[in-house]
């Protein structure tokens, strides 16, 4: 039986509101927790296969031209060597988020440096590591002056393009205006575990164990690019180990391992090497941008412009979607917004944790703090004065919207100073000190989403879908959706997840996962409910559920029998997605302090709240908001990925040179969840809070960094050397 | 000689390009320890080597001929997870769970050397009593990365198994 529910218009009344067990929302234990802190969960590259061949890819070490030959023979002579895939079936790029069919497949037509072209498969791993630098290949690799590599250096192509009023004459006539450039870098995903898969080959079916965040489209693009049907394909990622947007469609370790498992007919082990998924899978493209704002005396936005320039590898359709937030977040009746894409020879960009606003929102966001400057107003004040009652273009309504609330308390919890802001007025021995702050905002994003649940009469319940949990804590909450709609401790809840045997659902990513699949759970509890009235013989709202039967009455076992209820519900966004602008909002505030000598620049505390709609487990959420939070230090002083120029290969591709945050980098981060529903984000009025929490970060820190000594710097990473070129005398 | 594991002794491999790290995955099937650089720059794979904490992707099996190695597995199982396990549950010091037990066997080895009175870049003096302070947790679990970004907690977990064993 399937419950069905398509999202046309706003859902006010909920049922999560009326349930008797008491657990949506509330801070239980992650399910897995054990399971990861024991080293139980089992990741991958990590199943137990019997007479598993290990691959090795190889990649190629130029950025443009063809692999004219490739000598197999120089590898196979090798120890344990069984074979040198290269298939031209192997995959040139990874797939971009929910693609559903294979990426470039042409792997000896080579677009970018380190794109894989051949896999090297042994008895043991040393085997085919040692083997796969002994393989011999024949290139023609076109002149490096003819490569383009550098975004600036070419003509782009238009985006998006959108206008209203005059934004130069608002520029020219408002009494306070700034017209800034900002650059950020190129960032890495960089997840802790390395993409791997296992795959075995039954002559029938293919079963891959794989790292990857979107089953539902993953299964397409694989049997589209080995060439079988989706049927004859099964992919299981129970624990992903971080994804981040890198892993949201197939990359080429994934295929690899199929073809070579096919051919060979034994099962192979692919496991990148760090070096390569830096090189090969996805980088989120530089930007170059312009921040232009018009306002009047008080502050009132009149004028609001923001045009960006981003990089992606010819024939991708990806544009790093800067301008996302940039459209609703403040008025002003005259804008401009344009996109522009240059063509350059770099691996593929794609989805990094909050692709558009990650880096959008920083620059808007440091723009303000000079608005606010210019115009002798406190910057907190300046946003709440310039928040928009409609969306400032299409005049749609905002489905709820949180941000005065998530400036206020933040301001309140923080112990903002507000008022006039002055830099270099605190001083601790060689350390200038400030706070800065900056808005947070994330374009609310759902997708369909099915899920299959099943009471059974001994009180416990099964949920089931080929989502996946990518720490994001799925596993967790759907256990306590269904638990606060069937009466159940979800201790007796059995999630099963990331195994396309199951119902598609939406998959992780865009910070889309929570509100999708537990909708689509909470559809199919519905209509479980629905069969429930009728045994126990009550209405809906007289059918009240807790602790394993109706409460003060019969138990499962009691009214089902030996019957279980199942039910599978299938969600779906409808119209609702044209009528409402539907965002995640927040605000951040961070106190640093800044080296007078070298520029460093350490934070020493943050505050971050946000309104993401109703908070299904208080404990999972506020470890997402604190991880994004993390990302927004990252991006605002050490994260860059830096491309030779002569040769366009990535310089830093690995952990030790590209610069993620380490323990030492974070302080205490206060997270506040402002209380929301947002009725047209979802039926169960929750929205994403994965990326919202670096969605602006890194200007809260930048604009104290110019509190503290009077650096405005405007490229980001804010690295030492930067704050010392742009300190005061 | 063997090398011992979590109690189990086991002949090192015959090849001697197999890291202790790969070992422990492929040859003694303990996956709870993790690769996540290959390269000594992250930390996933930081086991116990005698009571030391190494990273285990920088040390070749043939090596530690002789040597205990106490890994993930060999600290608690879910029936009966160590004190420092459990922390890490109850705080959700965690997330996507692959950096965990690299961070686990750090901080359990990390304890002790606080404990030693090992000084580190952020110790006041160079003799005499350390704290496990926040801050002394934070530098001394610097080489333990968490991309999902769990540090606060991570912080909070190991902060309380500190507290607890001082009483």
């Amino acid at each position: 039986m399937t419950g069905q529910f398509t999202q046309d218009a706003p859902e006010t009344e909920c049922l999560l509101d009326s349930m008797r067990q008491d657990v949506i929302g509330k801070p239980l234990v992650r399910i897995d927790a054990l399971a990861k802190a024991t080293g139980t969960a089992t990741y991958a590259a990590e199943y137990p296969v019997k007479d598993c061949l290990e691959g090795v890819l190889v990649t190629a070490p130029f950025a443009r031209g063809r692999i004219t030959g490739i000598d197999i023979d120089t590898c196979l002579a090798c120890d344990g060597v069984v074979a040198v895939i290269d298939n031209e079936k192997l995959i040139a790029r990874c797939a971009q988020g929910t693609a559903g069919e294979a990426p470039v497949q042409e792997v000896r037509k080579v677009a970018y440096w380190g794109q894989p072209f051949a896999l090297v498969v042994a008895e043991t791993f040393e085997q085919a590591r040692d083997a796969s630098k002994h393989l011999k290949i024949t290139i023609q690799d076109d002149d490096l002056s003819d490569i383009p590599c550098d975004p600036q250096a070419v003509e782009p192509e238009n985006q998006q393009y959108s206008s209203q009023g005059d934004l130069p004459h608002a520029m020219t006539e408002a009494p306070h205006s700034v017209d800034a450039k900002f650059t950020t870098a190129g960032h890495a995903s960089a997840a802790m575990e390395p993409h791997a898969a296992i795959a075995q080959w039954d002559g029938q079916t293919l079963t891959v164990h794989a790292s990857l965040q979107m089953l539902n489209y993953n299964i397409s693009e694989l049997a589209d690019a080995v060439g079988l049907e989706e049927n004859q394909v099964r992919i299981v990622s129970r624990f992903v180990g971080g994804g981040f947007g890198s892993k949201l469609g197939i990359s080429a370790e994934t295929v690899a391992a199929s073809l070579a498992a096919m051919q060979l007919k034994r099962p192979v082990r692919v496991a990148m090497s760090r070096q390569q998924v830096f090189q090969c899978v996805m980088r989120r493209s530089e930007t170059s941008q312009r921040m232009r704002l018009a306002a009047g005396k008080d502050g009132t936005l009149q004028g609001f412009g923001h045009e960006a320039l981003v990089s992606n590898l010819p024939d991708e359709q990806f544009a790093e979607p800067v301008l996302q937030s940039s459209e609703f977040l403040y008025a002003g009746d005259n804008r401009l917004l344009t996109l522009d894409l240059a063509r350059v020879h770099r691996m593929t960009a794609g989805s990094v944790r909050a692709p558009g606003e990650a880096v959008g929102m920083p620059t808007l966001e440091v723009a303000m703090d000079m608005l606010a400057e210019a115009c002798s107003i406190d910057p907190v004040e300046l946003r709440l004065k310039n928040i928009p009652d409609r969306h400032p273009m299409k005049g749609t309504p905002f489905s709820s919207h949180k941000l005065a609330e998530c400036l206020q308390q933040g301001a309140e919890a923080f112990g903002w100073d507000s008022g006039l802001r002055k830099p270099r007025q605190r001083r601790e021995g060689e350390w200038w000190i400030g706070t800065g702050m900056a808005s947070a905002a994330r374009v609310h994003n759902i997708a369909k989403a099915k899920a299959r649940v099943t009471l059974n009469p001994d009180g416990t319940a099964l949920v089931e879908s080929d989502m996946t949990d990518l720490g994001t804590g799925t596993y967790t909450i759907l256990g306590q959706i269904a638990g606060e709609m069937l009466g159940l401790d979800p201790s007796n809840v059995l999630v099963d997840l990331g195994d396309t045997r199951l119902p598609r659902g939406p998959g992780s990513g865009g910070s889309w996962g929570a509100a999708s699949i537990a909708s689509a759970v909470y559809v199919a509890c519905k209509a479980i409910r629905e069969k429930l009235t009728k045994y126990a013989n009550v209405t809906e709202g007289e059918l009240n559920l807790k602790d394993g039967g109706v409460e003060g009455g019969a138990s499962f076992a009691q009214l089902l029998g030996d019957k279980e209820l199942r039910e599978e519900g299938h969600y779906e966004p409808g119209d609702i997605e044209d009528d409402y602008v539907a965002a995640g909002f927040g605000a951040y505030f961070a106190e640093v302090r800044v080296n007078a000598f070298t520029g460093e620049t350490r934070v020493n505390r943050m505050t971050g709240a946000f309104g993401f709609g109703r908070v299904l487990n208080e404990r999972t959420a506020r470890s997402q908001c604190q991880g994004g939070m993390v990302w927004s230090i990252g991006a605002a002083l050490t994260e860059a990925l830096h491309f030779d120029p002569r040769d366009g290969h990535l310089v830093n591709c690995d952990l030790a040179e590209y610069h993620v945050p380490v323990n030492r980098d974070v302080p205490e981060l206060e997270v506040i969840m402002v209380e929301e529903r947002d009725p047209a984000a979802s039926p169960i009025q929750a929205k994403g809070i994965g990326e919202l929490g670096m969605c602006g970060g890194a200007a809260a820190i930048a604009n104290a960094i110019y509190n503290a000594c009077g650096a405005r710097v405007r490229d980001f990473p804010i690295t030492p050397d930067r704050v010392v070129a742009c300190m005061p005398d | 000689m063997p090398i011992i594991i979590n109690d189990t002794s086991l002949d090192v491999p015959a090849d001697p390009r197999v890291t202790l790290l790969d070992f422990l995955r492929h040859h003694a099937g303990l996956t709870g320890t993790k690769k996540g650089c290959d390269h000594g720059q992250c930390g996933a794979c930081t086991v116990l080597v005698n009571g030391m904490r190494i990273n285990s992707c920088l040390a070749l099996a043939i090596a530690h001929d002789g040597d205990t190695v106490t890994t993930i597995e060999g600290l608690g199982t879910p029936d009966a997870p160590s004190v420092m396990q459990q922390a890490f549950v109850d705080h959700d010091a965690m997330q996507c769970g692959y950096c965990t037990p690299g961070q686990i066997c750090s901080a359990t080895a990390m304890l002790q050397e606080i404990a030693a009175g090992w000084p580190s870049d952020v110790s006041t003096n160079l003799d005499g009593d350390i704290s496990a302070s926040a801050e002394e947790i934070r530098e001394r679990m610097s080489g333990n990365l968490c991309r999902c970004g769990a540090y606060a907690n991570i912080v909070s977990a190991i902060g309380e198994v500190a507290g607890r064993d001082r009483v």
